[in-house]
């Protein structure tokens, strides 16, 4: 069970990522883009799935039974290839349905002080 | 691209198979089985494997990116209502298309529909663009 006390608590992952050229253009070339100069607007998941599951660890939440049920990105800026990208999760919020858990992550990207991409993830998590 | 409110956009076909799943799987970093094997996917209850979500969505962006170029992209959001199913050996359709919504203060909101054997399969997709 999801530990109600961490909703609203903000995680940031204290070790940044590096965008490369090759991680964009990896991506990109998966969806048939010719553009390497910018990422994929749904590029910013590559980074935030991984983290968000790492800052969110101790939360209580059964990765394994997760159900992604929606996403949602607000693009400040395209990433692109140098960015220095922290991540910071926070449960927005927590709701029992019939047994399942449904629970709001928002991951942000940012570069120093800029917030480069907001991510909104709704996970299902099956009873 | 000139883009009127009401205006209905062009549909575009993208291929899902196995091998793009795989593809997507090492570009994003989303190895989770269910979406490479049919054993285990079947063990969890799925009819097959079946594609993320998040490529589906990563395919409706590309639809995106093609009107105003990735850099333009400002907002986009979608529902995952039913999974699109990639059985071995199979090339799956998606069929993505977009009507114009709104046009206001150099943007355009564009309403998607993710079609798979005329199944849709992201619910309330919509995107923001800069123009």
């Amino acid at each position: 069970m999801l530990n109600p006390d961490l909703v609203g608590r903000t995680f940031t992952s204290a070790d940044s990522v590096t965008v490369t050229e090759e991680a964009i253009q990896k991506f990109a070339e998966v969806i048939g883009e010719n553009n390497f100069e910018v990422a994929p607007p749904t590029f910013a998941v590559s980074i935030t799935l991984e983290k968000s599951q790492t800052l969110l660890q101790d939360s209580g939440l059964d990765w394994t039974r997760v159900v992604h049920g929606d996403q949602r990105f607000e693009i400040k800026r395209p990433i692109v290839a140098g960015d220095i990208l922290h991540c910071s999760s926070t449960i927005e919020s927590a709701r029992n349905v019939a047994g399942n858990e449904i629970v709001l992550v928002r991951s942000d990207l940012n570069s120093g002080s800029e917030l480069i991409v907001s991510t909104w993830s709704t996970l299902v998590v099956r009873a | 691209m000139q883009l009127k409110k009401g205006q209905e956009l062009a549909p575009k076909t993208f291929t899902i198979n196995r091998k793009l799943l795989i593809a997507y799987a090492n570009a994003s970093g989303d190895q989770n089985p269910i979406h490479q094997n049919e054993a285990f996917a079947k063990s969890v209850g799925l009819p097959d494997v079946i594609a993320h979500g998040m490529l589906t969505m990563a395919l409706a962006g590309k639809y995106l990116s093609d009107i105003s170029g990735s850099q333009n992209v400002i907002e986009f959001s979608a529902k995952f209502i039913k999974p699109v199913v990639v059985p071995a050996d199979t090339d799956v359709s998606l069929v993505i298309s977009g009507k114009v919504t709104d046009v206001v203060s150099g943007t355009a909101k564009i309403e998607l529909l993710a079609m798979c054997n005329e199944v849709k399969v992201l619910g309330m997709a919509k995107g923001v663009i800069k123009l």
